[in-house]
């Protein structure tokens, strides 16, 4: 870093201070998650590194852990769960909330901001609640401890991200190119799949991407939706956080993180290429 | 415009319309045409948003209102004990009801016994007043051999409850089908005698100092994260892109990252025998044998919540300063100010949008949160969300559970709407 001449000494602390204090800040962002890693790998049933570890041991590390989760058929079944569970709403979310979204950037929308308001309610009000009332009435239509009403649930909270990200998108679509398809002589649904569908497609997989990752990791709606047989990955390790912290759940929070990179590092190329068609150079 | 040229406004206009030069193609005004053209797109609009529209209302604000409405509903006691709760209406409440409302309420009890209702209603009148659920069970099973017809003395020998006032005023009380009594135990009141109201005894007030600490704890966890946010803010604002492009992977990977692996993450490193801990007695600061307990306590929940939340307060900050032109603080030093009085008055009031959409962010999903405090906050740590889920999941008294959402609702809903007044839902960025 080079300081302007006239920095003096005074200067020089201060901002060498705001360096080490912001590289704190970091620290304690991002070490909780690194710190599972490498823990998750410990030979020795324990939470914290060993002097074998220390010392990088062959023998301290092993992937007992990972053998663990592989062959117990709780947490299979689990994963199998989270997974039908997440991509079955991501599905109707997107497609709802996408089709939302078209109809909302669209200037003849009429009362848009209290229907803007009703769609991202979801979002809005803390989990607990939206937990509570759809317990109360999923349970009267007997839709609670169902497979379909978890997804339902799932679903509408994840909806106002696809909304959100997808009206982002489409705030700044050109207009004008779907009239000069039409004028070409394209039909309406030829024009949305050729030329809208394209360009806001990155719009509608970050959305999409959003609401997998939002039931992935929801426990508060799966904890009073759900029943056993219903489990999610998130539950499972929820139970095993309140009953007897083990180590595979390390193993599953690192297999978690892994995911939670590959969804970030595909978001943030969408968003790159998206500001790259829109003529913003990527930021 | 005067009414008079108004019409005569109107009236020009109409002729004009139905003039053949401003007509469309298929001979229709173009007035209307245009109205029709309108409406038809509106319409079109419409459809698209109906079907999320239709979806969002029935699978979701439909249980928000029956979440609502079960917090005034009140129907156990006036369903099982319909007979009692008639003739209580016409009770003063001065003395003891008569003989027969006594006789009323013992044979309802053992028809509610045979019905295997009796637990429901032991249940109801006792989250009313502890106590009267082993009153109750007590009672029916000596009713059930009693063979006399004097109803009022053997049930004033049973329990002693039946002789007081106080317990009938109860049941007359909750006979009611709908009440706002849940919303009373939500603030530690109750009802007392002849309407009034009242604290509830000292060892039940216990969801005042809860509602008070979610929000002190929602108010350090906000501080804190603006004290820690800013000066990162600022350091991702001025590097180069390049730079704090990798910079801000740091805040984002948290950001996706499942919530439970960060809290299971805060456990590891904070408990007796974690990381930090070891790290601390390393280093020689403490012994062995002292180790911190920072885990299952309040300090548990502030630093997990912290860190979860921080993303929330750095992201709007950041998207603000991005907009600060550096040349201010330039001329206001080249002006003679100092770095901190240039910093102070010129850079800082420029970051206030961001300040302030990121404080309410943080302090909304702060007064809502429930999963960290469950699993690391003890007892000292939970909030009002996880006193939401107890009386769900554990003591099932729905009703007061309920009200406490509702409550919750409603203070989370006007922050919201506070939050639409300065930055606009519209404006919420994510990621």
């Amino acid at each position: 870093m080079a300081f302007p001449p006239y920095t003096g000494l005074g200067g020089k602390i201060s901002h060498y201070s705001f360096l080490i204090f912001c590289a704190c800040v970091f620290l304690f962002l991002i070490a909780p998650i690194l710190v599972i890693i490498p823990l998750s790998f410990n030979a020795e049933p324990y939470f914290t590194f060993t002097e074998g570890m220390m010392s990088l041991d062959r023998e301290a590390y092993s992937i007992r852990w990972y053998k663990d989760i592989a062959t117990n058929p709780q947490w299979i079944f689990s994963a199998k769960n989270s997974i039908i569970v997440a991509t079955s709403s991501t599905v109707i979310a997107t497609v709802l909330g996408t089709l939302a979204a078209l109809g909302l950037s669209q200037s003849h929308m009429p009362y848009r901001p209290l229907v803007m308001g009703v769609l991202i309610s979801p979002m809005i009000v803390p989990l607990i609640i939206s937990a509570a009332g759809m317990f109360f009435f999923y349970s009267k239509i007997g839709l609670s401890q169902t497979m379909p009403g978890l997804i339902l649930a799932h679903a509408v909270l994840g909806t106002p991200f696809v909304v959100i990200t997808v009206t982002a998108t489409l705030a700044g679509f050109d207009h004008s190119l779907t009239k000069a398809a039409q004028s070409l002589g394209s039909g309406t649904s030829r024009t949305f799949f050729k030329i809208q569908m394209p360009l806001i497609l990155p719009g509608v997989v970050s959305g999409a991407l959003f609401a997998f990752i939002t039931s992935f990791d929801e426990v508060v709606v799966v904890f009073f939706l759900a029943g056993f047989e219903q489990r999610t990955i998130p539950r499972q390790m929820w139970a095993g956080i309140r009953e007897q912290i083990s180590p595979t759940i390390l193993a599953v929070a690192t297999i978690l993180v892994c995911v939670s990179i590959l969804l970030l590092t595909t978001v943030e190329l969408l968003r790159r290429r998206n500001e790259r068609l829109r003529g913003v150079s990527p930021g | 415009m005067s009414k008079p040229r108004l019409i005569l406004f109107d009236r020009t206009l109409n002729k004009l319309t139905k003039s053949s030069l401003t007509s469309t193609a298929d001979g229709l005004p173009l007035k209307q045409s245009l109205k029709k053209a309108e409406r038809g797109r509106r319409f079109k609009a419409l459809m698209f948003v109906l079907p999320l529209l239709a979806f969002v209302s029935v699978s979701f604000v439909l249980p928000i209102f029956d979440m609502l409405f079960r917090s005034v509903d009140n129907p156990v006691v006036s369903t099982y004990l319909p007979k009692t709760i008639e003739k209580l209406t016409l009770w003063k409440g001065k003395e003891l009801p008569k003989a027969e409302v006594f006789e009323t309420l013992a044979k309802e009890l053992l028809i509610a016994k045979k019905n295997r209702t009796i637990g429901k209603v032991a249940a109801r009148l006792n989250f009313e007043t502890s106590g009267m659920r082993s009153a109750i069970n007590k009672t029916v099973r000596k009713i059930k051999k009693y063979k006399g017809t004097r109803y009022k003395e053997a049930l004033i020998k049973f329990d002693k409850r039946w002789g007081e006032t106080n317990t009938w005023d109860t049941i007359k009380r909750i006979g009611d089908r709908y009440t706002g009594v849940q919303y009373l135990a939500a603030l530690d009141l109750k009802m007392g005698p002849e309407g009034s109201i009242i604290a509830q005894p000292e060892d039940r007030q216990i969801y005042v100092k809860i509602f008070l600490r979610t929000l002190w704890i929602s108010l350090v966890v906000t501080l804190t994260c603006l004290l820690l946010a800013f000066p990162v803010s600022y350091l991702l604002a001025t590097l180069p892109l390049r730079v704090s492009n990798i910079l801000m992977v740091m805040v984002l990977l948290p950001f996706w990252t499942s919530l439970l692996v960060r809290t299971t993450s805060w456990i590891v490193l904070l408990q007796r025998n974690g990381v930090v801990n070891d790290i601390i007695v390393w280093l020689g600061i403490i012994d062995d044998g002292s180790r911190i307990q920072m885990v299952y306590n309040q300090t548990g929940t502030l630093v997990a919540m912290t860190q979860i939340l921080l993303p929330f307060m750095i992201l709007p900050l950041y998207s603000v300063m991005k907009t600060i032109s550096p040349s201010y603080m330039k001329a206001a030093r080249s002006l003679g100010a100092s770095p901190l009085r240039a910093f102070a008055r010129v850079y800082v009031p420029q970051t206030v949008p961001g300040i302030g959409a990121g404080c309410l962010l943080v302090f909304i999903l702060s007064i809502g949160y429930y999963i960290t405090p469950a699993l690391v906050g003890g007892q000292s740590g939970q909030l009002i969300s996880n006193f939401i889920a107890y009386h769900m999941k554990s003591s099932l008294n729905w009703g007061l559970a309920a009200a406490l959402g509702t409550i919750l609702l409603f203070a989370v809903l006007s922050l919201y709407w506070l939050y639409n007044k300065i930055v606009g839902i519209d404006n919420m960025k994510l990621g």
